[in-house]
């Protein structure tokens, strides 16, 4: 372990309870049930029924990793990087893309640009009724005095690529110490390290931002205090956390994958404004990142 | 004229000192910095660098999305260069023709620079900031133009003012028609303005704007316009590509480092300073 996981989260969906009761549905298990039943009722309820953040998090990474599909050749890129290759180009995730342009021609779904908030800001004014967006949101969202209640659960499923949904992927940033400090300044750097992993700290850090505690014994301190009896949906990220291993959901090495993820949100957005198609865009995608982790490969030797 | 001079040596030599030092430190350091790490291949998680000669340039030549991203900026800088200059020039023409309330009316005209970042709020209701590629490349024009017209004005203003009595009264008395007085006469002896003005609107369009740009898109370009500038930073500060970012700021300095030249020898050559 070269560095200090911190923050952690996972995406999760959010929904607003108001427009859930009065269109008479629940937060949809999987991708049929929202096309087929949830999104139609929000819709006559005068909700647009969908809007995500961030495409390629939700709809390629964790999409993988919840249908236990590959995200890249070479064991996702831990095998090697000679010759690795994105699979985001595949028949379940190409469908997926397929739908959602339907979905937003029948008024289900609504992109409202690449930037985070662009799409939080829709639901928390109350115009969509469910939005995908990071479990480490979860505290910040009550502080922003909503006129509706929210809850959260799983992220959905296609029940016709899977029928055993596995976890997501769990993404955040790690702390590094850095070298050439003398020994003073390691050992406070220690101490603020341990200070950071104390249950209390990270009781206190995962109510305020709603990030997954990363030690056991803060999620055993916060059952044991009654906050998920009084927020049960706080819960949700670590539950989707921890539910099913697949042999696909155990994360991904790829180089430059920030510039893979530039690449994806910008076809994205094109297959969304119908500048494109889905085919075009993922085989542009594909291409774009093959030349991305050559590059990586030459790094590597 | 008269020879003014310094009696000792040194002295010309220690009062040029600073601005060398700023240059050498701010300027030549750094380019010399951006040529060296961009025959590098930086490992993008930290662990060290490859030489990689030349191909972080064969890189850039190669890709398409490079050279779309190129595409954008020149027709950015063509749009925003002749909107700010000709709009701010005609303000100034019209601005200088008010006798009364000269002073109040200019100011307000300069005002503009102040509220540059609500322009953005005049566009129509059905303009997709953001999401239509279209509609944000227009609003980048509108709002880059906007900021920098004020500016602009200023110069032409103090130029046109520049500009002695009795030449214009000449050209009144010589030909009645407004157009062609400007053509004939005010147009020619604003040119050094001009001239000055139009490097400035190249290098604030090529580079200034980073932050209107950074504005709209929020970090994130997605499927939205940008420019040289703006790549330079998403790669090598986000994407943690040192190398192929320094070779793409190495492909804006020659390309600036042209441009002044062609400026210098070909349109300079045109004007009189008086």
């Amino acid at each position: 372990m070269i560095g200090m996981p911190f923050i952690s989260s996972s995406p999760i969906m959010y929904f607003n309870v108001q427009a859930t009761e009065k269109a008479g549905v629940t937060a949809p298990k999987t991708r049929e049930e929202f096309q087929s039943v949830t999104a139609p009722a929000l819709k006559t309820a005068g909700y647009t029924a969908l809007a995500k953040s961030q495409l390629p998090w939700i709809f390629t990474k964790n999409f993988v990793s919840r249908h236990n599909l590959p995200f890249a050749t070479n064991n996702n890129g831990y095998d090697g990087t000679e010759g690795t290759k994105t699979q985001v180009n595949n028949y379940a995730i190409k469908a997926h893309f397929t739908a959602v342009t339907k979905w937003q021609k029948d008024g289900f779904f609504e992109w409202f640009g690449t930037g985070w908030s662009d799409n939080q800001t829709p639901f928390e004014e109350g115009k969509v009724a469910i939005w995908l967006g990071s479990s480490g949101s979860f505290g910040g969202l009550p502080k922003k005095d909503l006129s509706f209640d929210f809850s959260a659960t799983y992220l959905p499923y296609w029940e016709a690529v899977t029928t055993e949904p596995k976890q997501t992927f769990i993404g955040g940033a790690s702390l590094f110490a850095m070298a050439g400090h003398d020994a003073d300044e390691n050992k406070a750097t220690a101490a603020f390290f341990q200070f950071l992993t104390k249950p209390e700290t990270q009781y206190f850090w995962h109510q305020e931002t709603g990030y997954v505690p990363i030690t056991e014994a803060a999620y055993e301190m916060a059952k044991a205090d009654g906050y998920y009896d009084r927020a049960p949906a706080a819960e949700v990220g670590i539950q989707q956390l921890s539910l099913p291993v697949g042999e696909n959901t155990k994360g991904y090495r790829m180089g430059f994958y920030v510039q893979i993820r530039d690449v994806m949100n910008r076809e994205f957005g094109r297959i969304l404004t119908g500048e494109t198609t889905v085919e075009d865009s993922f085989a542009a995608i594909e291409t774009e990142a093959y030349a991305l982790l050559a590059k990586f490969a030459k790094t590597q030797k | 004229m008269k020879h003014a001079g310094f009696t000792a040596r040194w002295l010309p030599i220690l009062l040029l000192v600073p601005q060398l030092l700023i240059i050498a430190i701010f300027f030549y350091w750094p380019a010399a910095h951006a040529v060296h790490s961009s025959l590098y291949l930086q490992d993008p998680f930290g662990f060290g660098s490859t030489y990689f000669g030349m191909d972080n340039y064969t890189d850039l030549a190669n890709s398409a999305k490079y050279m779309k991203v190129g595409r954008f900026t020149l027709i950015f800088t063509l749009l925003v260069t002749f909107f700010s200059l000709s709009l701010a020039r005609l303000l100034a023409v019209k601005a200088d023709g008010v006798i009364r309330g000269a002073k109040t009316y200019r100011t307000l005209l300069i005002w503009v620079y102040a509220v540059a970042p609500p322009v953005a709020g005049f566009i129509g209701c059905d303009f997709k900031l953001g999401v239509n590629f279209n509609d944000t490349a227009t609003a980048m024009v509108l709002v880059s133009v906007w900021k920098q017209v004020p500016v602009n004005f200023i110069f032409f203003l103090s130029g046109l003012q520049a500009i002695p009595k009795s030449v214009r009264e000449a050209a009144l008395i010589d030909n009645g028609s407004a157009t062609r007085r400007f053509w004939d006469v005010t147009f020619p002896l604003l040119a050094t303005t001009g001239f000055f003005l139009l490097i400035i609107n190249i290098t604030y369009s090529l580079f200034d704007t980073f932050g209107i740009i950074d504005t709209m898109v929020k970090g994130e370009p997605g499927n939205n316009p940008m420019t040289l500038v703006y790549k330079v930073y998403v790669d090598g500060f986000r994407g943690n590509d040192l190398g192929g970012s320094s070779a793409q700021s190495v492909v804006l300095m020659v390309l600036v480092l042209a441009l002044t030249v062609f400026q210098f020898r070909l349109i300079e050559r045109r004007i009189h300073y008086t």
